[in-house]
C-alpha cells in the first residue's frame, strides 16, 4: 500500500488585507483590441478562450482599438458619459440621504457605472433585465424618471411600490426591469424561464439575468445555466464580479476555476469576459450576446470584470477586510474617467464641458430630489397608508386579511 | 462574571465550545476573516485557525449540506445562515435531510450540527431581513429549535445546542442583540450592561433545551412568548398594571408544556405573543395545547398577538410589529372576558 500524506484543508485567501499593500498582479489583463471578435454563430467550443481573457476596447491613451471597437457614435457615447455621471450623482445624493436618515438604507455603484448603463443600450423596447440590487443604471440608462426612484428610496406617500420594499429594490415593467428580490440569485434562473416564454411564443424579445460573483454559489446560479444550455433560451446570462461579496473575496466562490466566465463552458454556453469599466467594450459584448439570442442562437455568459469601489452597502465598512487603498490599485481605472478621456480623444468633449456637465447633473438630481422629498421621507411627510401593508397579498383580498386590516384600524 | 452583549454571548458560546472540543467548526457567509455581518464570530478565526472557522460561499443548501456531511464524519458544526430570511435554499437539506438522518438510518448516523440564524424585525429590514421561520422548523419531525431571549440564555443555550446529538436551529433575535427591546422603537433602548441577563459567566455553563423561565410571576393571566417578545409583553403588563405571569419559552421545541399548563390551569386567561404572521404560526400550536390541557381551568378563549399575514414591509413596520400597544389590547380583551 502506498503511504499517503495526511490531508490538509485548503481555505483560499485573497492576496492582501488591511495593512498590506494591495497588489493586483495577479489579474492577467489583455491589452485592449487584442482580443478577436468572432462572428455571433460561433461554436462554443471554438471559442473557449473568450472565457479566460478581457476584452477591452479603450486604450491607455484614450483610443477605441480592436475588433470591438466603432459602434457607437458620439452623440450615443456622450449619451452613456451623462448617464453614468448621472448615475454617480445620483448615488452620491442619495449616500447623503441615508446619512441624513432620509431612508433606511442605499446601495451605490461606484466604479461599476458602465456595466449596468452601456448595457441597457444594447437592449430594446420590450425586452426583460431581471437584475439585482446593483443595476440602477438600467432604468437611468432607459430614462425611468429618477424622481419614481427617489420616491420608492424615501418610502414616501409617492412611492411606487407603497413602502413595502427595502430601498433600492425598483420594480418596472414599463421600463424591462422585474422587480428586485433581496435573495439572492433567485431571479437569475426566473429570466431563463421568461426567455423561454419568448421562445414559447414566437415572440422576438429576449431576457438578461444579473448576478454578483459571490451569488453564483447559490444553486439557481447552476439551475439558469442547465435550463439555459438544454432549451438555448434567447437569454444574456450577466456575472458582475466586482471582486468583492461584502467582506468574502472573489476566490471564495470562484473556486478552483480560473475565471467566473469559465462557469459557462461546462454547458456548452459560450462565454465572454469583458472589461466592465469600459464602456464600449461592455456595449460591444452586450451586442454580440443580443445578437445571438435574437437569432436564436440561445444564451451568452458575460463576465464584466470590475471593482467595487465603495461599501457593499450603507451597513458595512470595507476598511474591517481590504486595504483602504485597493480601489485607487484597481488596474481597470474608473469607468466614467476613461469615457471622458475618450471623448476628449475623439475631440467631442472637453474638462470644462465635463465640469459644466457635472453641475448640471448635479443640479438636475437636486431637482428631482426637491419634488420627492415634497411626498416625504421615511420619518418626515407623507407615507404609504398602513392599509397598503393589506393590499396586494392576493389580487383579492381574502376574509382573514380584511379581518386584520380592521383589527389595525384601517 | 462579565458584561455582555447577545452579540458577546452568543460568540462566547462559540469561544469556549470551540475551545473544549476540536471538532466544533464554525463557518458561513462572511463568518472568516470579517467575523460575520453582526459580528458574532470576530476574532474565532484568528484565535482558531481557517480551518476551524471560515468563510462560506454564498449557497445556504451548500453551507447546510457539507455541514451535515461533517457531523457525519463527526465534527460539530455550529453555521451561520446569515439572516434567517436566507435559509430557503437550504430548506431542502434541513428538512428532508438533516431532521431524518438518525431516523432514517436508526442511528447509524447522526446530525450534531447548529444553525444559526438571526430572526425578526425591528431594523428596516424589509421583507428579506425581518422574518421569524420557526414555524417553519418545529413543523418538521427531528429539529430542535430554541430562541433566547438575552446574553445569558443565549450562551447558554448555544453550547447546550452545540452539544446537543440531533440538528438545533438557534434563532437569534437580531433587535436583542444590543439591548432588551420592549418594542416602544421611539425611546432609546437600554443596553445589555444594565440589565441582570447582560450578565454572563466568562467560562463553561449551559442551559437545557426544553425549559422554559417564568419572567414575571403572577395570577391573573398567563402570557407566553419567547425572543424579542418577552421584552415587549413585560413592557405591555407593566403598563396595563395586570397581575399577568410572563412565560419565556427560550425552546419552542421540546417544549416545556408542564410549565404553560401549571401557570394557565392558575391563571385561567392565556395571551400567546409572536412576531411571525398568524396564519398556521406556533402560536396555533401553543393555543391548541392550552385547549387541550387547560380548557376546564379556561376563563376566556385564548387570544393571540401576532405579525399580519401579509410579508414584513418596510416603511410600515412599526405598524407590523406586535407592540405593547397591540399586546396591552389583547390583555384588556382577555381580562373583560
Ligand atoms: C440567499 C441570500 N443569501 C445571503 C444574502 C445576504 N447578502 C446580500 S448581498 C450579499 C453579497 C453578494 O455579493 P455579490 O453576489 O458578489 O454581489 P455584489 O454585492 O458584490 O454586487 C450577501 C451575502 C442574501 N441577500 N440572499
Ligand atoms: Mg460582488
Amino acid at each position: 500500500m502506498i503511504e499517503f500524506p495526511q490531508l490538509s484543508l485548503h481555505v483560499p485567501e485573497p492576496a492582501v488585507r488591511p495593512g498590506g499593500m494591495p497588489d493586483f498582479s495577479n489579474v492577467n489583463i489583455a491589452k485592449a483590441g487584442s482580443v478577436p471578435r468572432p462572428p455571433v454563430d460561433a461554436a462554443p467550443e471554438d471559442i473557449r478562450d473568450l472565457a479566460y481573457s478581457i476584452i477591452r476596447v479603450l486604450n491607455r491613451d484614450g483610443e477605441a482599438v480592436g475588433p470591438w471597437a466603432g459602434l457607437l457614435s458620439d452623440e450615443e457615447l456622450l449619451t452613456g458619459l451623462r448617464n453614468m455621471m448621472k448615475l454617480r450623482a445620483f448615488d452620491a445624493r442619495m449616500l447623503m440621504a441615508q446619512r441624513q436618515g432620509k431612508t433606511s438604507f442605499y446601495m451605490q455603484h461606484l466604479g461599476e457605472e458602465a456595466v449596468s448603463c452601456a448595457f441597457r443600450k444594447a437592449l430594446r423596447k420590450g425586452d426583460m433585465n431581471f437584475p439585482t440590487y446593483r443595476q440602477a443604471g438600467l432604468l437611468i440608462a432607459d430614462d425611468y424618471p429618477m424622481v419614481e426612484m427617489m420616491n420608492q428610496i424615501f418610502s414616501n406617500e409617492k412611492d411606487p411600490l407603497r413602502g413595502r420594499q427595502l430601498p433600492i429594490m425598483y420594480s418596472s415593467k414599463e421600463h424591462g426591469f422585474f422587480t428586485i428580490s433581496g435573495n439572492l440569485a433567485t431571479q437569475y434562473v426566473q429570466a431563463v424561464g421568461w426567455a423561454m416564454a419568448s421562445a414559447i411564443k414566437n415572440d422576438t424579445k429576449i431576457a438578461a439575468a444579473w448576478i454578483g460573483d459571490g451569488s453564483t454559489a447559490e444553486s439557481d446560479f447552476h439551475s439558469a445555466l442547465v435550463f439555459a444550455s438544454t432549451y438555448k433560451a434567447p437569454v444574456i446570462l450577466n456575472i458582475v464580479n466586482n471582486q468583492w461579496a461584502i467582506s468574502t473575496f472573489q476566490g471564495i466562490a470562484r473556486g478552483g476555476s480560473g475565471t467566473f466566465a469559465a462557469r459557462g463552458l461546462g454547458f456548452g454556453i459560450p462565454a465572454l469576459r469583458v472589461d466592465g469599466n469600459d464602456y464600449l467594450a461592455v456595449y460591444a459584448v452586450s451586442c454580440w450576446a443580443a445578437e445571438r439570442a435574437r437569432r436564436n442562437l440561445g444564451p451568452t455568459l458575460i463576465e464584466y470584470v470590475t471593482y467595487r469601489v465603495g461599501a457593499h452597502s450603507t451597513s458595512d465598512d470595507p476598511s474591517a477586510y481590504r486595504p483602504k487603498t485597493e480601489s485607487e490599485a484597481w488596474p481597470l481605472g474608473d469607468p466614467v474617467l476613461r469615457l471622458k478621456k475618450h471623448l476628449i480623444v475623439r475631440g467631442v468633449w472637453s474638462e470644462e464641458r465635463h465640469v459644466q456637465a457635472e453641475a448640471e447633473i448635479l443640479d438636475e438630481v437636486i431637482q428631482a430630489q426637491k419634488q420627492a422629498e415634497v411626498h416625504g421621507t421615511l420619518h418626515a411627510g407623507g407615507k404609504p397608508s398602513v392599509r397598503d401593508i393589506f393590499e396586494g397579498v392576493y389580487a383579492e383580498m381574502p376574509a382573514h386579511i380584511r379581518r386584520q386590516r380592521q383589527k389595525a384600524g384601517y | 462574571m462579565a458584561r455582555m452583549t447577545m452579540i458577546e454571548a452568543v460568540r462566547s458560546a462559540m469561544d469556549v465550545s470551540m475551545e473544549r472540543d476540536d471538532d466544533v467548526v464554525v463557518f458561513g457567509e462572511d463568518v472568516g476573516y470579517f467575523g460575520g455581518v453582526f459580528r458574532c464570530t470576530q476574532g474565532l478565526q484568528a484565535k482558531y485557525g481557517k480551518t476551524r472557522c471560515f468563510d462560506a460561499p454564498i449557497s445556504e443548501s451548500g453551507i447546510v449540506g457539507t455541514a451535515i456531511g461533517m457531523a457525519a464524519y463527526g465534527l460539530k458544526p455550529c453555521v451561520e445562515i446569515q439572516f434567517a430570511d436566507y435559509m430557503y435554499p437550504a430548506y431542502d437539506q434541513i428538512t428532508q435531510e438533516a431532521a431524518r438522518i438518525r431516523y432514517r438510518s436508526n442511528g447509524d448516523f447522526t446530525c450534531p450540527i447548529v444553525l444559526r440564524m438571526p430572526t425578526g424585525g425591528g431594523i428596516f429590514g424589509g421583507q428579506t431581513h425581518s422574518q421569524s421561520p420557526e414555524a417553519l422548523f418545529t413543523h418538521v419531525c427531528g429539529l430542535k429549535v430554541v430562541v433566547p431571549s438575552n446574553p445569558y440564555d443565549a450562551k447558554g443555550l448555544l453550547i447546550a445546542s452545540i452539544e446537543d446529538p440531533d440538528p438545533v436551529m438557534f434563532l437569534e433575535p437580531k433587535r436583542l442583540y444590543n439591548g432588551p427591546f420592549d418594542g416602544h422603537h421611539d425611546r432609546p433602548v437600554t443596553p445589555w450592561s444594565k440589565h441582570e441577563l447582560g450578565e454572563v459567566p466568562e467560562g463553561h455553563y449551559s442551559i437545557p433545551i426544553g425549559k422554559a423561565e417564568i419572567r414575571r410571576p403572577g395570577s391573573a393571566v398567563t402570557v407566553v412568548a419567547y425572543g424579542t417578545m418577552v421584552h415587549v409583553a413585560l413592557a405591555a403588563v407593566e403598563e396595563m398594571g395586570v397581575d399577568a405571569e410572563v412565560i419565556d419559552l427560550r425552546s419552542l421545541l421540546p417544549l416545556d408544556l408542564d410549565t404553560i399548563v401549571q401557570s394557565v390551569s392558575k391563571t385561567g386567561r392565556c395571551v400567546v405573543v409572536h412576531e411571525a404572521t398568524l396564519t398556521s404560526g406556533y402560536g396555533a400550536e401553543l393555543a391548541a395545547l392550552v385547549q387541550e390541557h387547560c380548557f376546564y381551568h379556561l376563563e376566556a378563549p385564548v387570544v393571540r398577538v401576532t405579525g399580519w399575514d401579509t410579508p414584513y414591509p418596510h416603511a410600515q413596520e412599526w405598524d407590523y410589529f406586535p407592540g405593547p400597544a397591540r399586546v396591552g389590547r389583547a390583555l384588556a380583551e382577555v381580562m373583560e372576558a
